[in-house]
């Protein structure tokens, strides 16, 4: 993909870096940052910094399912409600309502897990925070706003279909949808500093010597990593709701109801799912050029070779440093990071072995990813083939059935992708510049958070799929509101 | 960081904005954590009434008015990181709670509004909800008042000197910065100014006079606790707490006449009561509100975390900081339009929504 050259203002900002001529987080020669009262403490032997890092995965992991859902869920509300103002059908409208329904209960739980990680930041990572506060602080305070644009008019969006005009009520869905969408993007430009770091130079004591915020709004990450994300929240929600309604209409739910939302959930989610292992494509080769030590252990890759093959499944052994039971395609991996079958890549000898990630994590994580996403990709073609050649998707039991089955795959697919990145990425939660374990509070005893925050994710997912699951049977039974006819008439 | 990449003013700016998000959010989000305490205390022959007019209040717009918390946050990371680093440290515990407190409540708002129907879920929903309603803001209100007792700086310093000196034990950095007479009665403190603006305003907002009566009485009651509350905070200051005592004492003229406003925004807010001017008394509820929650900054004023850290020693480099204002400056723009128009769609409406 073109794209993938990086601009010229990124080799300027990486310039500014400490190491002239290479940016800091591809150089061997990495830094430390000591903080006082923080010793450099080793990374595995903390039971406090696993603690924590598994309170930051959970609260992440957890929220992450309702910001996809609140990114996609208000487009799809939008395109139901402009079809029923269009062609008058009441079953799209109904359609919005439902939705709108679960949203409310969705969006709510997504903020509340929101606001544990904004204090999570502090509570878990201080050091973090106090070094990277003032680069990262300008994505989160446009973050802020755009959840206030969010907020403000899914109030009205939810709770105003009697008392504003129906074009402003479409409006509202329209600012929800795209200030969802900015919200991602925002947070997500974060997360690719952390990968790579840009937009400062440090002065011998750790402090920094000159700071460019815009700049490390824009690292080179930043634009692989928010696509994939927009991509995979469009990807994971309209595939889950498509798969949802396919399931009641094999069960002989009400057909025109179901019909319209597996058309519009499609519409939003099947384009995505097509597109995603392309900008997953993408991203691998940004994280070929800027993250060496990631790719090779995601792709479970030990020694520094040309013609490097892609690797199928495997065990990887980190005693050993290789791979076994891989299915092995030759020059494949070469090919696909850097299109071009000679092409160098970086083995995990590069780093030591202090300074590796686990591998066997990132690797099988990655495996799942991919096999996920192909996985949607080839149901998501299979509909398209459908609709555009007979238009009707309901009366085909086996693409309902496969439908049915993907239901969970891109919200697992997001887990598995973001367990790429952030494990990849260790021992470092700057990369190159700050470590995992100079960044964690001093404080004692993180585990009885840990277990306390476990217990609540427990519980509210285990209500709000229960409020779910009541609220689509009820949509099982035949509804007064509209009639149940065939949707090609 | 030297001062001399910082110029005079931006962090003080910042500073001020900080304190003005938050008093939008103890104006909104806290009258809807005062709204919770009441859905608790709803007794009498109009009790379902009052629960459907606090629900009906609150609905659209909690997630809105709770985002004013979360740029509080923002805020303080970016522009003031070092002191961000020291709360989330000294203070995990409390917070912890009270995000805790902050999860359980809107949940369990939603739960109850569009779970199951019938009676013993709504129970359990609007208790879960009325609990968190209570706890959370008592857990504000400590968490500040550990921040002006100036024991949370104290612990900070103690914390960094750990690597000279023996280290200091769990409790004198974790647990007694906040498990102090001063900050507890601040939580009470906390928990009755949110009880009373909400009470106000829902007499403002009921139909019915009876409704009004209802949540009229109960302002009262709250008024009565925050008074005795308040005084108790000096009491205990007195003897605990000499960081307050000595801004207290050595109040400028500034201060004082804040004081003296604060004085005269909280008579005016009862008398406007009992003369029934619901929006006289509403408006000068909130600006008596306000006014405590300014008195507070000015006690506190240069330190963000007294004794030790000003607002211009934690302060973000200047880069940060102007573009900080910049993006709040264009924010506000979007913002403030979008915010009036929520309110004047919910603002006086009569149906309720379904
Ligand atoms: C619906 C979800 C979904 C699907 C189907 C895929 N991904 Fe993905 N992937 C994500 C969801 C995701 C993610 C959770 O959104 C991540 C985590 C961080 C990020 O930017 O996106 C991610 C990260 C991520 C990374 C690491 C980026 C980094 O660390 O900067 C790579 C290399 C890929 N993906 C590659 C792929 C490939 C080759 C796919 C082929 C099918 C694929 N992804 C499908
Ligand atoms: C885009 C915003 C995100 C930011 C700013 C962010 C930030 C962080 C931070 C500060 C840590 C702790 C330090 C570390 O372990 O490196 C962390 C760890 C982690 N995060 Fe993220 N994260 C983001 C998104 C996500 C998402 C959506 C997930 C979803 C599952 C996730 C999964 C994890 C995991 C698994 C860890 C633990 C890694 C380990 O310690 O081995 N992250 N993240
Ligand atoms: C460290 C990482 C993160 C932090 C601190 C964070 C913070 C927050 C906060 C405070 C809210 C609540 C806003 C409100 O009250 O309305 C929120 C909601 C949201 N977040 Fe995150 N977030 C993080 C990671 C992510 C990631 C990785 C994504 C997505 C890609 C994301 C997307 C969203 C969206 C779309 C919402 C709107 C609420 C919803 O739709 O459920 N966030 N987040």
């Amino acid at each position: 993909m073109p794209i993938l050259l990086l601009p010229p203002e990124f080799t300027r900002v990486l310039q500014l870096q400490l190491i002239p001529s290479r940016p800091a987080y591809c150089s061997p020669q990495f830094i430390s940052v000591q903080y006082a009262g923080l010793q450099n403490r080793s990374f595995r032997e903390m039971p406090d910094l696993l603690a924590a890092r598994t309170q930051m995965a959970l609260s992440l992991g957890f929220h992450i399912v309702f910001a996809e859902i609140g990114i996609a869920m208000p487009l799809m509300m939008v395109i139901a409600e402009w079809r029923w103002r269009r062609t008058g059908d009441r079953a799209c409208l109904e359609l919005a309502r439902r939705w709108a329904k679960g949203t409310a209960i969705l969006f709510a739980v997504g903020a509340v897990s929101g606001t544990v990680l904004s204090f999570e930041l502090g509570l878990l990572w201080p050091g973090f925070m106090r070094f990277a506060g003032p680069l990262i602080g300008m994505p989160f305070s446009l973050e802020g706003f755009a959840f206030f644009l969010e907020a403000i008019f899914l109030g009205v969006y939810l709770y105003g279909w009697d008392r504003v005009s129906p074009r402003a009520h479409l409006a509202a869905g329209v600012i929800v949808a795209a200030s969802g969408a900015a919200s991602a993007v925002f947070v997500v430009l974060v997360n690719a500093w952390m990968n790579t770091p840009v937009g400062f130079t440090l002065a011998a004591d750790g402090s920094f010597a000159t700071i460019d915020p815009i700049a490390a709004m824009g690292s080179p990450a930043a634009f692989q990593q928010a696509l994939h994300m927009l991509l995979a929240s469009y990807a994971a929600t309209g595939l889950a709701v498509a798969g949802v309604h396919a399931l009641v209409l094999l069960r002989g739910g009400a057909r025109a109801f179901h019909a319209q939302a597996l058309a519009v959930a499609l519409l939003v989610g099947a384009p995505a799912a097509v597109l995603q292992p392309l900008s997953g494509d993408v991203s691998a080769r940004v994280v070929a050029e800027t993250q060496p030590v990631k790719l090779a252990a995601l792709e479970s890759q030990w020694r520094t070779e040309r013609g490097a093959p892609l690797r199928i499944g495997g065990i990887p052994d980190a005693e050993r440093e290789r791979t076994r039971f891989a299915l092995e395609i030759p020059y494949g991996l070469s090919l696909l990071a850097f299109h071009d079958p000679h092409a160098e890549v970086k083995g995990l000898e590069i780093a030591p072995r202090a300074d590796r990630p686990p591998v066997a994590v990132v690797h099988l994580a990655f495996q799942a990813m991919v096999a996920l996403g192909s996985a949607m990709a080839l149901v998501s073609l299979w509909a398209g083939w459908v609709a555009w050649r007979r238009r009707d998707l309901t009366s085909n039991r086996a693409l309902l059935g496969a439908l049915a089955i993907v239901t969970p795959f891109g919200f697992l697919a997001t887990e598995a992708g973001w367990i790429v990145t952030e494990v990849g990425r260790q021992p470092w939660i700057v990369q190159g510049v700050m470590r995992t374990a100079n960044a964690v509070t001093p404080m004692p005893g993180l585990v009885v958070p840990l277990a306390l925050f476990t217990l609540l994710y427990c519980g509210l997912g285990t209500i709000v799929v229960t409020l779910i699951v009541s609220l689509v049977r009820a949509t099982s039974a035949p509804s007064g509101l509209v009639p149940d006819r065939d949707p090609a008439s | 960081m030297s001062a001399d990449i910082r110029s005079l003013g931006l962090p003080e700016l910042v500073a001020a904005v900080m304190v003005v998000a938050l008093n939008a959010y103890v104006l909104t989000g806290g009258a809807d954590f005062g709204g919770g305490v009441w859905d608790l205390f709803a007794s009498g022959p109009r009790r379902a009434e009052q629960r459907a007019l606090i629900a009906h209040e609150i609905g659209p717009i909690w997630e809105a008015n709770h985002v004013w918390l979360i740029l509080v946050v923002v805020m303080l990371f970016t522009a003031f990181p070092p002191a961000f680093a020291t709360l989330g440290t000294v203070l995990h515990i409390p917070l912890s709670l009270m995000l805790l407190g902050i999860v359980l409540r809107g949940s369990s708002f939603v739960f109850r509004s569009y779970g199951a129907r019938d009676d013993a879920s709504q129970r359990r929903w609007g208790s879960t909800f009325a609990v968190a309603s209570i706890g959370t803001p008592l857990l504000l209100g400590v968490i500040v008042g550990a921040i002006v007792s100036g024991e949370v700086g104290a612990a900070a310093m103690r914390l960094a000197r750990a690597g000279e000196t023996a280290p200091p034990s769990f409790a004198s950095v974790y647990v007694w910065p906040w498990l102090a007479p001063f900050p507890i009665v601040l939580g009470v403190l906390a928990l009755a100014m949110f009880a009373f603006l909400a009470a106000t305003y829902l007499a403002a907002a009921a139909r019915d006079d009876a409704l009004r009566d209802d949540f009229r009485r109960r302002a009262f009651a709250a008024a009565v606790v925050m008074f005795v509350a308040a005084f108790g905070a000096l009491g205990v200051a007195h003897v605990s707490a000499p960081h307050v005592r000595r801004g207290l004492m050595s109040m400028s003229g500034g201060a004082l006449s804040l004081q003296l406003a604060t004085g005269s925004a909280a008579l005016l807010a009862l008398w406007s009561l009992a003369r029934r001017r619901w929006l006289i008394a509403r408006a000068s509820a909130a600006a008596q509100v306000s006014l405590i929650l300014w008195g507070w900054v000015l006690v506190q004023y240069p330190f963000i975390i007294p004794p030790d850290q000003t607002t211009r020693a934690v302060a973000a480099p200047r880069a940060t900081l102007v573009l900080l204002i910049g993006a709040l400056g264009a924010g506000a723009v979007v913002l403030m339009p979008s915010l009036v128009y929520l309110y004047r769609t919910f603002g006086r409406v009569e149906s309720t929504d379904g």
